[in-house]
């Protein structure tokens, strides 16, 4: 295992009580980062409580891509006491490494001891008191400090902290920032080791900036670009920011946002917009999708095209909240009763999520179908500095009726199974959607023959996608092709498991599924049938991805890695794992 | 011009069902506004749920929506804020939004959603044949109450003018003149219109002969923008069984606000 990379990515930890604006320094610093050129990972952790608890904000940054959390911390901005307690193990201590160092208010006697030199006092509080202004704001003295230690371009940073502090005490924000930089100068601290930043990125002649965006955040401007009309959601954790995020630019889109009594409504409500002929989306977590199965059928039967959005969290029940999991693929490819053709889609990390937004949505009214993206905590709440260029997004209307008359049904029989859509509002012109089973105008039946031939039509759909599979990344492959070890994983634990294979020696091959349902069967066959060992890695107990996979293609996998405890999994662990099943052959 | 409000399917409902009467009722009411230039039908949606009443969007050539068990509410207000130019009239039983969806009625009331709903309400679940609803009398016996309910039923007239309903209303099917002018008022009305119809299912629970005894039309001119006579009105005991427009209100609706965002 090599540890070469190791020393490009610097990490920065802010910890400290929930309402401490934990969230919004670490969000600054990241997009400060961003700014000047960095590619940056962001993670959030928190406990389902509104104050009191214990945050923590991780900041990650480097000249490559940087894919997920690294464990060991260049910089920890301790809020409270609690905070240096909680994280101070996970500072760098290794020979040949700059050991991390700790930025506080003060430090109690134990841990100036085990810290010595590398415990660095700031006067945060007191900086913020001197200028009246609130608490919060200390974090701006942070920001300072750490600009000094990382040896950051000071008047580039103070440009972007303008921008970042637009409209929230800007010059109260920029002074205390000073503060910080300037008390790090004045104790003679050592910068760290210093990074070029790599700039833009240019694409087709047009300079593109990379930008730090949250999974969710992504998810949503993927939507809004492919021509997302309505999103109707209830609020549930961590599928939330969505909402947040679409409602919050409401004007700027012109996407209605609405917010009804409950998740039962939600879809139910969509499935009338859609109706109507807007295109809409929803999204929850998993347990709010449950509440929603009988309108998913019903979306399925009456060919109403619909996108869900479902972050997956730690389950059954209520679980555990604010943490995550993968453990719902099976209800995903499943989800409604009876039988009919949909679309699950796993993006990996952010700028995946932007482009399953967009495709899902395209793909909803193409083939009239509900479209699940699936997502989790991680790749929905944590951020990633990407390219999310929404001028390269097409906006696909699928097939809509033209001069219609009194003959028009609405469920026309065709050979690829998919009938022209009109809306209710042509002249002339009856538009029935309905649960029941139907003929092709729409009206209720329950013959033998009718039943089965409009059962049939909707397969005729899911041929006509099977089809087209080939035009979609269904399945991407990173690392040695030729390699005999391959590695299988889906969803964000793309993002630890890319980073892990900075730190192998042996060349392995990387296999990421995105559609897990059409599955690709053909294509998995083909990335899988001639390796030796497949390690399959997954957020979930029962490895549901190694056995869809068997079910699919007939491959086993050879051996499972499985986290099942809420929490992502480490590249380094991972790394180290990987290694040992590599080399045991 | 007569519209073909009519299509091929089958009328299913028993002989001499009071829904019958309601769907005769609407034609009518569609016809009339449609001639008085009220009314564009290709902008007519019609909505059913689940249960006895909800065969009636296979009976009318118009545009329809025949949505799930006691979920037609939210897709009629999703329908008309994607599209507020439509008329959304929603059928439902007392089973469909008084038992399974009245979460549902509730907020579309208080949002003041601009759309008609008319309730069948037959005190019972009849396509399941004949189970209790929260519309059944204490001590009604049933297939799922041999020993006689013990719950009391549910007032949705009181429940919707507190939720804050801006048109409430209630006939009684066997009036089809009295009902096809309720449910021209409805349509009218710009806002949330909640109409309760008292329909006797002549099969499980032939309720004919006790409202015909009990119903009678209120005076027309009362003020109707009285919320306490209103509520006073239908919360007055089972001895009479008042039938006409208790409460009618201009406020703004949902999808105009929402338009305006």
């Amino acid at each position: 295992m090599s540890n070469d990379h190791h020393n490009d990515v610097f990490t920065i930890g802010i910890g400290g009580a929930a309402g401490d604006g934990v969230r919004e320094a670490g969000n600054s610093l990241g997009t400060i980062l961003a700014d000047l050129g960095y590619e940056v990972f962001l993670s959030f952790s928190y406990p389902s409580l509104i104050r009191g608890g214990h945050n923590y904000s991780r900041v990650s940054f480097s000249r490559e891509k940087v894919r997920c959390d690294h464990e060991k911390l260049d910089v920890l901005v301790a809020l409270n006491e609690e905070t240096i307690k909680l994280h101070h193990d996970e500072l760098h201590s290794e020979q040949g490494h700059f050991p991390g160092v700790v930025l506080a208010d003060s430090f109690d006697d134990e841990d100036k001891k085990r810290l010595g030199e590398n415990a660095v006092a700031v006067p945060m509080i007191k900086s913020a008191e001197g200028l009246k202004a609130p608490a919060i704001t200390r974090n701006s003295v942070a920001l300072g400090a750490v600009a000094y230690l990382l040896d950051l371009d000071y008047e580039a940073m103070r440009k972007v902290l303008g921008i970042v502090f637009k409209d929230k005490m800007m010059e109260t924000n920029m002074k205390l920032a000073d503060i910080g930089y300037e008390q790090m100068k004045k104790l003679g601290f050592k910068h760290q080791k210093r990074l070029s930043s790599k700039g833009s990125t240019s694409q087709g002649g047009r300079t593109l900036s990379r930008e730090l965006v949250e999974g969710n955040e992504a998810f949503a401007r993927g939507l809004t670009a492919a021509g997302l009309d309505f999103y109707v959601a209830y609020p549930m954790t961590p599928s939330s920011s969505i909402l947040h995020y679409l409602a919050k630019r409401q004007l700027d889109t012109k996407v209605k946002v609405i917010q009804p009594e409950s998740e039962l409504s939600v879809i139910n409500m969509a499935l009338g917009v859609s109706y109507a002929g807007k295109r809409v989306a929803i999204g929850s977590a998993t347990g709010g999708f449950q509440l929603m199965q009988e309108a998913f059928g019903f979306a399925g039967i009456a060919e109403l095209p619909l996108v869900v959005a479902i972050s997956q969290r730690q389950a059954p029940g209520t679980g555990v909240p604010t943490y995550s999991s993968q453990a719902d693929l099976r209800l995903a490819i499943h989800a409604g009763d009876g039988e009919f053709p949909r679309i699950v889609i796993a993006p990996g990390d952010a700028e995946e999520a932007f482009m399953a937004g967009a495709n899902a949505l395209n793909l909803a009214w193409k083939y009239q179908v509900p479209v699940i993206v699936l997502l989790d905590k991680i790749l929905s709440e944590h951020s990633m500095t990407g390219v999310f260029d929404s001028k390269t997004i097409q906006i696909e209307r699928g097939r809509i009726a033209e001069h219609t008359d009194e003959k028009y049904g609405r469920y026309e029989i065709s050979p690829d199974g998919i009938s022209p859509m009109a809306f209710p509002g042509m002249s002339n012109t009856v538009v029935k959607a309905n649960s029941y089973e139907h003929d092709r105008y729409g009206i209720t039946i329950e013959e033998v023959e009718p039943v089965k031939e409009m059962l049939e039509k909707r397969f005729a759909k899911a041929r006509t996608i099977s089809d087209a599979l080939h035009m979609q990344e269904t399945v991407k492959v990173y690392g040695d092709r030729d390699s005999k070890d391959a590695v299988v994983f889906w969803g964000s634990t793309k993002g630890a498991v890319l980073e892990a294979a900075k730190y192998l020696d042996k060349p392995v091959k990387f296999v990421q599924i995105l559609w897990a349902e059409p599955f690709d069967s053909e294509r998995v066959k083909r990335e899988l049938s001639g390796a030796k060992r497949i390690i399959n890695i997954e957020g979930n107990h029962n490895a549901q991805m190694a056995f869809l996979i068997r079910e699919k293609t007939g491959i086993e996998v050879t051996d499972n890695i499985l986290r099942y405890d809420s929490r992502p999994f480490d590249p380094i662990g991972l790394a180290k794992e990987l290694t040992r099943l590599v080399l045991e052959d | 011009m007569p519209l073909n409000l009519t299509t091929y399917s089958k009328i299913t409902w028993c002989p001499g069902c009071p829904n019958s009467q309601i769907l005769v009722a609407f034609r009518q009411a569609i016809q009339e506004l449609v001639d008085q230039n009220k009314l564009k039908p290709e902008n007519l949606v019609a909505f059913a749920g689940i249960g006895c009443h909800g065969k009636i969007t296979d009976y009318l050539n118009t545009n329809s929506f025949t949505s799930l068990h006691g979920r037609l509410i939210p897709a009629m207000t999703g329908a008309k804020c994607a599209n507020p130019e439509l008329t959304c009239i929603g059928f439902s039983g007392d089973g469909d939004s008084y038992s399974e969806g009245l979460e549902h009625l509730i907020h579309a009331a208080r949002r003041n959603s601009d759309i008609k709903v008319f309730i069948h309400d037959n005190q019972l679940f009849a396509l399941t044949t004949g189970q209790a609803s929260s519309r059944s009398p204490l001590g009604f016996k049933s297939k799922t109450t041999p020993l006689g309910s013990i719950e009391p039923p549910f007032n949705p007239l009181l429940t919707l003018l507190s939720a804050g309903a801006s048109f409430v209303a209630r006939t009684y099917a066997g009036d089809l003149k009295g009902t096809k002018r309720i449910m021209e008022a409805a349509i009218s009305h710009k806002g949330f219109a909640f109409v309760d119809i008292i329909q006797p299912c002549i099969t499980f629970f032939d309720t004919r002969d006790y409202f015909k005894d009990r119903i009678y039309w209120i005076d027309e001119n009362l003020p109707k923008n009285d919320l306490n006579k209103a509520m006073a009105l239908v919360n007055g005991g089972d001895e009479k069984v008042p039938l006409g427009i208790f409460y009618e209100v201009e406020r703004p609706t949902f999808e105009d606000q929402l338009a305006k965002i």
